[in-house]
């Protein structure tokens, strides 16, 4: 499969972006763009810089300088709804799923889908499982609706928080360390997950520490370094100890 | 928008669970009901009087007695919290009813002027003293409720603090408003009063009638409405149901009110039948309540119950009271054994998901 990263408008477009917090300079002068159907890997060590960046993309803090493009047009998001509302997703490490309800449950949670009767709306609980089944069936999972969460494996869980942002046909989804705590099997699964997002069209932005997985699905590879991006490099070009080098600092900028 | 899909999802490594493991089979709720037929089955061997129809009506009513509030802290228990103010709250709006009853229909009062036959203008109108009065109670209910939904789902306070707080405030309100001596229901509207909370339909309580309305309900609100949604979720992930838009604040808040207006309207159905309203009306009644709960299955972690459960709890702690009445135990037993009982559930609960 060839990447689409050179034809075509980026969805998410960032220039010049600078995060500070008081005297601490969290992020500086970050160019960056991301395209439909593209998986871009952002990677760096702890205190890199990663984290401040998604935050800002999905709307949880405001740039101290810089522009955010989404779709061509310039976006400010104040809040993280904000976010949501033009198409931004963040699957978040713990998934921010409540065990104690369905798979269907979760996914329409804060979005449920009613059947108005007469001035009472209910659930529509059919509509709402065939939906869902739908999006497990997109993304290869075999996740029943009726299931709890509680007890389906770390790969379901992740298909089920996937799912989430289907529902609302994100353009962006940012995965904040998805394959940290699960098994190998199951991080096989996650980055299946990721090719059908990358199939339907949806940018990808994988924010992980894991060198192989980033290898295994990302089209292009972003380093950060005490906020600085030092750089941007299609995976084909470049090789994972090239990769440490640059997060480490051995390597300066490429 | 959904892509064709050319092999529909198949579940290989997947099965689908057994009905017995699922639903309410696979509950506390389910096994608690079990043990209650099976003990009402024991009672029947046990004495003649169990199954008679004046001992069950007396069952039926006795926990209809708790099970109205039962089910009101059920929503907060859902989401984790605990509200330990509702004996209190029981205790204050009967007396505010009884108190506003007992105002609006005395000549010369403060706040009704007289008709030319010498009563009192809304004594003219029955039921409208009633209708008053009891609003009146579920009023001061309904603040306490918001008082204490502000206090923990804006303030941040930590729920059992707050509504132990709230517990010694409200009982200590019903003292001062009273004077220590507690309030009777009276004026033209006090048979009906009665009638309303202690009599009977077709030989059913009228406060069984109530907690079956209620309940349906409560049902239909838990488990088909968004609102009943976001109460689970609340008590399954709340950062969860925080980051995906539900409006946390106000469910928490609308929670705290849901279940100190159902104490509120247990405390009046319970003044209906005492008589009276005393100022030491209801106390300790909160141990019932979240017992009661959490021995028909709701989590005190959150995230699990439901109004079955609530009323299986009720019901099950009176006929065990009931039940050692006709076996001539020693009532003092009572106690010890309903201690015993929520252990066990809770126990009979952890060793079954330890199982599966």
């Amino acid at each position: 499969m060839t990447t689409s990263s050179t034809n075509g408008q980026p969805v998410l477009e960032l220039t010049g972006i600078g995060k500070e917090f008081g005297a601490i300079r969290a992020l500086h002068g970050v160019d960056m763009h991301v395209h439909p159907g593209e998986v871009v890997g952002l990677m760096g060590d702890n205190g890199a810089g990663k984290s401040t960046l998604v935050k800002i993309i999905a709307g949880n803090f405001r740039p101290t300088h810089g522009e955010i493009r989404f779709d061509g047009n310039p976006v400010h998001f104040s809040r993280p709804i904000d976010a949501r509302a033009v198409g931004i997703e963040v699957v978040y490490q713990d998934l921010a799923l409540a065990d104690n309800l369905t798979a269907a449950a979760n996914v329409f949670l804060g979005r449920e889908l009613k059947r108005k009767f007469g001035p009472i709306a209910l659930l529509d609980h059919k509509a709402m499982a065939s939906r869902a089944l739908d999006l497990f069936g997109e993304l290869r999972s075999e996740t029943r609706p009726h299931d709890l969460v509680k007890q389906m494996s770390g790969g379901q869980r992740q298909a089920v928080a996937i799912a989430r942002t289907r529902l609302s046909n994100a353009k962006l989804v940012m995965m904040d360390e998805p394959t940290a705590a699960i098994s190998v099997r199951q991080v096989e699964q996650v980055l299946s997950l990721i090719h059908r997002l990358k199939e339907q069209g949806v940018a990808v932005m994988l924010i992980s520490h894991r060198m192989p997985d980033v290898f295994a699905v990302c089209d292009r590879v972003i380093v950060m370094r005490r906020g600085e991006k030092r750089a941007d490099k299609p995976i084909h070009d470049t090789s994972p100890e090239e990769v440490t080098a640059l997060i480490t600092g051995a390597k300066e900028a490429a | 928008m959904s892509v064709p899909m050319e092999n529909p999802i198949s579940f290989t490594n997947v099965g689908r669970s057994k009905w017995w493991h699922r639903g309410i089979f696979a509950s506390q709720t389910g096994y608690v009901l079990l043990a209650l037929i099976v003990l009402m089955i024991v009672m029947r061997f046990a004495s003649p009087y169990f199954f008679t129809e004046g001992n069950m009506q007396n069952v039926a009513k006795n926990f209809s007695f708790i099970a109205i509030a039962t089910l009101g802290i059920t929503f907060v228990i859902i989401t984790g919290g605990i509200d330990l103010s509702v004996g209190s709250m029981m205790c204050f709006s009967a007396m505010i009813t009884s108190m506003v009853m007992v105002e609006l229909s005395a000549p010369g009062s403060y706040f009704v002027h007289m008709a030319a036959d010498g009563k009192t203008v809304v004594a003219n109108m029955p039921g409208l003293i009633l209708l008053i009065s009891v609003l009146a109670g579920l009023f001061v209910a309904f603040l306490v409720g918001i008082i204490n939904g502000f206090c923990i789902a804006i303030l941040g306070l930590s729920p059992f603090v707050t509504t132990l707080g709230m517990l010694s405030i409200v009982r200590g309100l019903a003292y001062v408003v009273s004077n220590g001596r507690g309030s009777f229901p009276g004026g033209p509207d006090a048979d009906l009063f009665y009638a309303l909370t202690s009599g009977d339909v077709y030989g059913l309580p009228a406060p069984f009638i109530y907690l079956m309305i209620l309940a349906v309900i409560m049902a239909v609100v838990l488990h088909h409405t968004s609102f009943g949604r976001h109460v689970f979720a609340l008590g399954g992930n709340e950062k969860a149901a925080e980051l995906t838009g539900i409006p946390v604040v106000r469910v928490k808040i609308e929670v705290y009110v849901i279940c100190a207006l159902a104490a509120g309207l247990q405390g009046i159905i319970i003044s209906g039948w005492l008589g009276s309203a005393p100022a030491n009306m209801a106390t300790s009644y909160e141990l019932n309540v979240i017992a009661a709960a959490v021995i028909g299955g709701a989590n005190l972690a959150g995230g699990l119950g439901g109004p079955l459960g609530a009323i299986v709890g009720c019901v099950l702690l009176e006929v065990i009271r009931n039940g050692l009445v006709l076996a001539q135990v020693n009532s003092y037993w009572q106690q010890t054994l309903v201690g015993v009982i929520i252990i066990l559930a809770v126990l009979v609960d952890r060793i079954r998901s330890r199982m599966t």
